[in-house]
């Protein structure tokens, strides 16, 4: 009986420790905000920074050119409907992820891509990840480069952004880990070598050192969801856009940097 | 067909020197991964890269397996004539890919 007061005051001591870290889970306020391209060394800001050197300017040149580009059963291309002007889509990344009023549901850029491939171009979607889908969307970003970040502020983008927002701040894989716990609370620190950057999807798709390709936002989170030990999303399931839309509704105001080039 | 980017300024003076950026898409395969079938996935690198500046070679790389995907390659030249500059790089598998740029020395 002697021992157990003992361990009562461990597991009391232990609460205390946790009882901090769980005071700092709050979200980053305003003046905190920080594009993920500050926490980047200076050597990874000159090559985004010049478009000669920058190599995700070669998939934003490929989009370029699929923009162009008829396709389905009357050759249309999407700059049959949008014109090709150096100002046109501009600023319209800045909006996505958005709801779609039909859907009733949040669509990210490549689902809103696709979208327009079924409806309008009457041909068949492109996969995730392809290199053409890749390529439209850095293309569409890219023209949005410099605007802020500009989500809607209506009740139901509000809701799917909660709902996302609970999956950023929900603990989970073998790590019992939540996105939050580093984003929100720990960012500016290191995990191993890596700058813990605060999550703000400023310069999707970007160019990775590590991937030494091109990649999405689905991508890299697919990869953060890998370190952690939790099974990823499937393509299809709502709750990437959801979470897509609260990284996006909690960057609002940074401004886009596509294509960014991160390590 | 790779995707090839050429950045060089189109006027200079006589003796000048010019910064001359060329980016290229390749995967630059090293030869030494595994696929996900456990094979080893062949090597595809560029092995070469040159520069002639109206006929001349005014720059010459050899490339290696360790060198990453899209090489970036900057170099210095003089600009001596107004002419073209053509950009070659060869590789494995019968990789070659051409560019031309144009520069006006005054």
């Amino acid at each position: 009986m002697t021992g157990f007061p003992r361990a009562r005051r461990g597991l009391a001591a232990a609460l205390l420790c946790l009882t901090p870290m769980a005071a700092f889970a709050a979200d980053i306020p305003e003046a905190q905000r920080r594009s993920g391209y500050e926490f980047m060394a200076p050597e990874t800001r000159a090559i985004e920074d010049d478009d000669a050197a920058n190599p995700g300017m070669l998939t934003v040149l490929d989009g370029d050119a699929l923009w162009n580009r008829g396709e389905g059963p009357a050759g249309k291309s999407c700059a049959s409907c949008h014109g090709d002007g150096p100002t046109s889509m501009t600023g319209v990344a800045a909006r996505y992820p958005a709801v779609d009023a039909a859907l009733g549901a949040p669509v990210d850029l490549e689902e809103r891509i696709n979208l327009c491939r079924t409806e309008h171009q009457e041909t068949t979607p492109l996969p995730f990840e392809s290199k053409d889908l890749v390529a439209l969307t850095a293309f569409l970003a890219h023209r949005s480069k410099g605007r802020p970040i500009d989500i809607a502020e209506d009740p139901q983008t509000r809701r799917f952004a909660s709902a996302g927002k609970a999956i950023f701040e929900r603990r989970q894989g073998q790590l019992n880990l939540s996105c939050a716990q580093c984003h929100d609370d720990n960012w500016g620190e290191r995990l191993g070598g890596a700058m813990i950057p605060q999550a703000h999807p400023t310069g999707y798709p970007l160019y990775r050192l590590e991937w030494q390709s091109i990649g999405s936002l689905r991508r890299r989170l697919r990869n953060c969801l890998a370190g952690m030990r939790a099974e990823p999303y499937p393509d299809d399931a709502p709750e990437i856009v959801d979470l897509e839309l609260y990284l996006a509704w909690r960057a609002r105001g940074l401004l886009i940097d596509t294509p960014a080039v991160r390590p | 067909m790779a995707r090839v980017m050429i950045n060089l300024p189109p006027r200079a003076k006589r003796g000048e020197v010019v910064a001359v950026k060329t980016l290229i898409s390749h995967p630059m395969e090293s030869g030494f991964r595994v696929g996900t079938n456990g094979a080893l996935i062949p090597r595809d690198i560029i092995t070469l890269f040159t520069c002639t500046y109206n006929g001349e070679e005014v720059f010459r790389a050899e490339l290696s397996p360790a060198i990453a995907a899209n090489p970036f390659i900057a170099f210095f030249t003089t600009a001596t004539e107004s002419g073209t500059m053509v950009f070659r790089w060869t590789g494995d598998n019968g990789f070659s890919t051409t560019e031309t740029a144009a520069i006006t020395v005054e």
